[in-house]
Formats: C-alpha cells, sequence, structure tokens
C-alpha cells in the first residue's frame, strides 16, 4: 500500500511539474522579445552548423588567398565585402560564428556541471567545505573575468582551445555561488528534513530533492552566460590570445580590420555586428526566461 | 554583529582573496611549458647564459622558497624586472596606472551624470518614449562587445564627424610642456595652470571614456529607474506630495537620495569591472595604461609584468570594493542595522 502511495505522490508530482513547465511555455510565448532571441539563436546555430554548404565562398574560411580581390566594398557577389587577403567576410563570419558557439558550449559545459556540483556541496554540507569552496570561488572573481582569463592564458600557448579552458577554469564559481545561495536556504525546509528522516541519502536529497528547484535560475544564468562567455572570448581573439588567423574568429576579424578603417569599414564593422547579434539573441532569451520563471539572476 | 566587525570580517576576505590569487599567478606562471629564462634570453642566447639566467631567477630553488621569494617580493614593491621594457616592473606600473585610473574614474562620472538622470527621466515618464529608448540602449550596452564600441565610435565621431581625436592622451604639442606631478593629466595640467593643455586632455580622454563607460550606462539607468518607481510608490513621499512641495523637489531630493542607494552598490562594482574593459578599450584607442602594458606583457610572455599588473588590478578591485561596503554602511542606516541583526 505504501509503495502505491508513493507512485501516487511521484505522479502528483510530476504531474505538477509539467503544468509549471507547460505555463511557463506559455508565458514564453507571450514575450516577442524572448521569442525573437530565440529565433535569433536557432538562426545563428543553423547557419554554423550548416555553414559549409551555405557560405558562398567556403574555402575563404582558412588560408585562402586572392589578391586581385582585396578589400572589395560589399556588393551582390561579396555581401559583406573583402578582407586584406580578398576572401568573403561573410562566409568568414559564418565560420566564425562555429568557433563562438563552440567556445560557449564548451565553456559552459565545463563550467556547469562542475560549479552547480560544488554548489549543491557547498550549500548543503555548510560548515568548513563551504567554507572552502567559497573562499575558492572567492578568489576566482578577485579578477574581472577578462583579465583573469588573460593571465591564465598567458602561460600557454595562445590558441582557441586554451583560450576555452581558462574561461571554463573559472567559469564553475558563478554557477557555484548561485547554486550554494539556493541550497543554503533550502536545506532547512521541511521537504529536506522530511526526505532526511525518511532515511534518504545525501546525494538523493541533494540531486532529486533540492537540484529541480535549482534548475530555473541555473537555466537563466546558463542563457545570459553564453552570451558573456561569447563576448569575452570575441575580446580575447582581439588581444590576440584566443582564435589565431588565419582562423575566422569573429574578434580576430575585427581586430584585422581596425587596421583598415575607415576606408574599408566592412572588413571590422560585419564582424563586429555578427558577435552583437548572436550575444543580443542570447540577451533577449534570457531576460525573457528571467521573466517567465520569476528569478533574480545576476550577470 | 558590530559594524566595525563585519568591515574587518571582509576585508579579511578580501585579503584571502588576494593570497589565492597570488597563489593561482605564482601557479599559472610556473607551470609555463618551457624554461622562462631560455624565452627571456631568445633563441640565440648560449646555454651558460641560459643556466646563469636560471641561477638569478630562482629557478634552482624548490617551489616552495621559489613562493615565499615572490610573495616578498610583492609585500615590498620589488616585482623584478620586465624583460620588455628592461626596467623594474614597479616603475613601469607608477607610470602607466594612472593613466587606466584616469580613464576608468572620466568613465565611471560620465556613467553618473548621464545615466542617473536619464533614468530618472525614464521613471518620471514610464512607458514614454525615453523610457523605451533607456530599455534599447541598456540591451545594446550589454550585448556589444567592449572593442567593437570604441571601434564605432571612433569611426562615428573620429573619423566621420572628426569632433575627437582617436588615439593618445594629449596632443604632442602639449606633451613637452606639462610637469607630471602624480601622472594624472588632468590634473597635471591644472597644477601647471596650462588650460589649453587641460582642455586639450579632456578632449582626448571623452570619446575613449564614454566608450568605456556604455558597458554600465545601460544597467545604470535601468536600476536608478526601477528604484525610483519603487521609492515614488511608498507613503512618505505621497505625504510630501500631500504637504504640496514641488514637484521637483520631491523627485530629485527625496526620493533620488533613497533611490540611489541600490545604484551606488552597482557603480561600485562597475567601477573595479571597469579594470577589465578598459583592457579592450586602450588597445583600441592606443592609450598608454596599464591595460595596454599589461597586454604587451601577455603577448610577450613577459612574466614579471603580467604577474605585477595582475596582483596590481586584483588589489584595486579588491580594494574597491571594500570601500564601497563602506560606503554603503555610512549611506544607508538600515544596512548597518541588518549587519548588527543578523548576529
Amino acid at each position: 500500500m505504501s509503495t502505491s502511495r508513493a507512485n501516487l505522490l511521484d505522479r502528483l508530482v510530476s504531474e505538477q511539474r509539467r503544468e509549471l513547465w507547460a505555463r511557463a511555455w506559455k508565458r514564453f510565448r507571450s514575450r516577442p522579445m524572448s521569442v525573437v532571441g530565440l529565433i535569433i539563436i536557432v538562426l545563428v546555430t543553423l547557419s554554423a552548423l550548416f555553414a559549409p554548404v551555405i557560405a558562398p565562398y567556403p574555402g575563404h574560411a582558412g588560408k585562402y588567398t586572392d589578391f586581385g580581390s582585396t578589400l572589395e566594398s560589399p556588393s551582390v557577389d561579396h555581401p559583406m565585402g573583402t578582407d586584406h587577403v580578398g576572401r568573403d567576410v561573410l562566409s568568414r563570419v559564418l565560420f566564425g560564428y562555429r568557433l563562438s558557439l563552440m567556445l560557449a558550449v564548451v565553456v559552459l559545459g565545463i563550467g556547469v556541471p562542475v560549479g552547480v556540483l560544488l554548489g549543491l556541496v557547498a550549500g548543503y554540507y555548510g560548515g568548513w567545505t563551504e567554507t572552502v569552496i567559497m573562499r575558492i570561488t572567492d578568489t576566482a572573481l578577485a579578477l574581472p573575468p577578462l583579465v583573469m582569463a588573460l593571465a591564465i592564458t598567458s602561460a600557454l600557448q595562445p590558441t582557441l582551445w586554451n583560450a576555452m579552458l581558462a574561461v571554463a577554469a573559472l567559469w564553475w564559481t558563478w554557477h557555484t555561488r548561485l547554486v550554494q545561495s539556493i541550497v543554503s536556504s533550502e536545506r532547512n525546509e521541511e521537504y529536506v528534513q522530511a526526505a532526511k528522516l525518511a532515511g534518504a541519502s545525501a546525494p538523493h536529497i541533494m540531486f532529486r530533492e533540492i537540484l529541480p528547484n535549482c534548475l530555473s535560475p541555473i537555466l537563466v544564468k546558463v542563457t545570459l552566460d553564453a552570451g558573456f562567455v561569447i563576448l569575452i572570448g570575441a575580446g580575447l581573439s582581439f588581444i590576440g590570445v584566443g582564435v589565431q588567423p588565419p582562423q575566422p574568429g569573429l574578434g580576430t576579424m575585427v581586430s584585422q580590420g581596425t587596421g583598415y578603417l575607415p576606408d574599408s569599414w566592412w572588413f571590422a564593422i560585419f564582424p563586429g555586428l555578427a558577435i552583437f547579434v548572436l550575444v543580443m539573441g542570447f540577451n533577449m532569451l534570457g531576460d525573457g526566461l528571467r521573466d517567465v520563471f520569476d528569478v533574480e539572476v545576476d550577470r | 554583529m558590530k559594524y566595525w566587525q563585519y568591515l574587518a570580517r571582509r576585508l579579511a576576505g578580501g585579503v584571502v582573496s588576494l593570497i589565492g590569487l597570488s597563489i593561482i599567478i605564482f601557479i599559472v606562471s610556473r607551470i609555463l611549458p618551457g624554461n622562462p629564462a631560455r624565452m627571456a634570453l631568445g633563441a640565440m642566447a648560449s646555454e651558460e647564459q641560459v643556466q646563469e639566467l636560471t641561477r638569478e631567477m630562482g629557478l634552482t630553488q624548490p617551489l616552495w622558497q621559489q613562493y615565499l621569494g615572490y610573495m616578498q617580493g610583492l609585500l615590498t614593491g620589488d616585482l623584478g624586472r620586465s624583460l620588455e621594457t628592461k626596467r623594474a616592473v614597479s616603475v613601469d606600473i607608477v607610470e602607466y596606472l594612472p593613466a587606466t585610473l584616469e580613464l576608468i574614474t572620466v568613465s565611471i562620472l560620465l556613467t553618473i551624470v548621464i545615466g542617473i538622470p536619464l533614468g530618472v527621466i525614464a521613471a518620471q515618464n514610464k512607458d514614454g518614449w525615453i523610457d523605451h529608448a533607456t530599455r534599447l540602449i541598456a540591451f545594446f550596452s550589454v550585448s556589444v562587445p567592449g572593442f567593437f564600441i570604441g571601434i564605432l565610435f571612433q569611426l562615428i565621431f573620429g573619423y566621420l564627424l572628426d569632433w575627437f581625436p582617436i588615439t593618445g592622451r594629449l596632443s604632442s604639442r602639449f606633451s613637452g610642456e606639462i610637469t607630471q606631478y602624480t601622472g594624472f593629466f588632468l590634473l597635471d595640467t591644472l597644477a601647471s595652470g596650462d588650460i589649453l593643455a587641460h582642455l586639450n586632455v579632456w578632449h582626448h580622454i571623452l570619446l575613449p571614456a564614454l566608450a568605456l563607460s556604455m558597458a554600465g550606462m545601460g544597467q545604470v539607468m535601468r536600476l536608478t529607474r526601477s528604484s525610483m518607481i519603487d521609492v515614488k510608490n511608498q507613503d512618505y513621499v505621497e505625504a510630501e506630495r500631500g504637504y504640496g512641495l514641488p514637484d521637483w523637489l520631491v523627485t530629485y531630493k527625496y526620493t533620488l537620495k533613497n533611490a540611489f542607494i541600490p545604484t551606488l552598490t552597482v557603480l561600485g562594482l562597475l567601477y573595479a569591472s571597469l579594470l577589465g574593459n578598459a583592457f579592450l578599450i586602450e588597445l583600441v584607442f592606443s592609450w598608454p595604461g596599464l591595460a595596454r602594458y599589461g597586454i604587451t606583457a601577455v603577448i610577450n610572455n613577459d612574466f614579471n609584468a603580467v604577474v605585477g599588473v595582475t596582483m596590481t588590478i586584483g588589489v584595486a578591485f579588491v580594494g574597491i570594493n571594500f570601500l564601497i561596503d563602506m560606503l554603503l554602511g555610512r549611506v544607508d542606516p538600515r544596512i548597518r542595522l541588518q549587519i548588527e541583526e543578523a548576529t
């Protein structure tokens, strides 16, 4: 009998959860800003995935040169013009999106799970564990993220992968802070106490009871973070310690293009706008989600 | 907990963070692939030269001794020599830091004089066009890469309209004339009584400072707006209106004063974070500051300089945040009370 009651309870809980998500989806659709943000992200992701197919000159993504057509202004053939060695800027922007999105996926793919796990542990156990973990996060936050990433990158070879490593190495801290602050207020809630009394194991309470209540703020934060990570990656590439030429990093392209201002403005401006559009998409979506789930998340 | 105890605890936390930072930077500078001495001397150096420099740099000692030596250097301000400039890193930092501090200070001032009034106006005309415009600017400012704003400003206000110079701190015709008392050109030119040079400094600093301020401008506007709206609906404001106080007095004196507190916190965080964005803006505007010095150091594997710049920024970052904590406790008695009640 007790099992059937437990099943019933489980069903009720999962039904309630589903209803919550359904309501959230409805609220989401009623916000044009967040829908536009989502559309931008989907379009950019698709064009990045299919860049080899849809780019007008896929060969221009790499080491190609054509000195007969350098720095041509935008035209039907080259909607965003050509760069200093005659490559099509639009094609390079499409391939550049691949690198930006990959950066966001890798950094958040490493940073979020690690950060969430440490946040759960710190918040749940409290005491010394919490102090040590939170002190480490404070240290990582003792510098602006760009400077921290720059300092870490300085010891490594300047490549895209090392830039990703550097950013990922500090990104988990934000998620640790977020989750820890939620967990430390949740751990005294009745449902956690009840689970403890029922003899549930610590991992069960952390992952099955508390974690579901952290999911919506984490989701909002991940969305806003994606934009921020892309900005930092672009900044590192612009400085010269991220994506290296001839690879088509968006920040790298802007940096190369500044040498040809103001006459060949398209070379720097279009890659810059491309970063802006994508980051804007993530911010619009994140902002919408924040309203939908009604959570407070800092950038 | 008493207020001063709270401050002491914050200060201790900051110091622990800085020690942690020094360890991270130390580890980072020691996992460098290859021998730093070899990198410093270049591929042409002989084996003996490399070995001599290795000893000189203390790289033969055990790691913990190296760390202690390095900490001793940090605390006494002896940061070693820069491989690039061949001068003591501390001398370089003293030379370049004022340019950066001047830039971020003007930048935060611009944020205040532009952002706060616009936020107030947006709150007064909720859902009016200024309100919508500030919302757009806020979105724009967090989505645009800092270096790209700089480039756009150069293109529009420099090349196209020709209103501002796009690089440097001072026109060359003035550079010989002014005595550098502080390294802050705005102060130095005033101290020398050279008004033309002073105006010239403003002319150079406005564009990069404005570009730098954009990232936080939107945030400050929106925050001022929302806290103005919160405060406006409180009873005491209603009462003041009831007494027949003029609108502007209620808005700018009584409402703004309380609405300013959340903004002050954000301004503090912003001021510290400008140190990060300055890296990009200084590069774009060829601003001879600490950030540009740091970038050159990173690209050339100039480790002493990287450590010096990073620790300086860390100290500034932690220091500014601590000052804001202190200031908030003074401005807002409620915060002090909260701290005292928390125990």
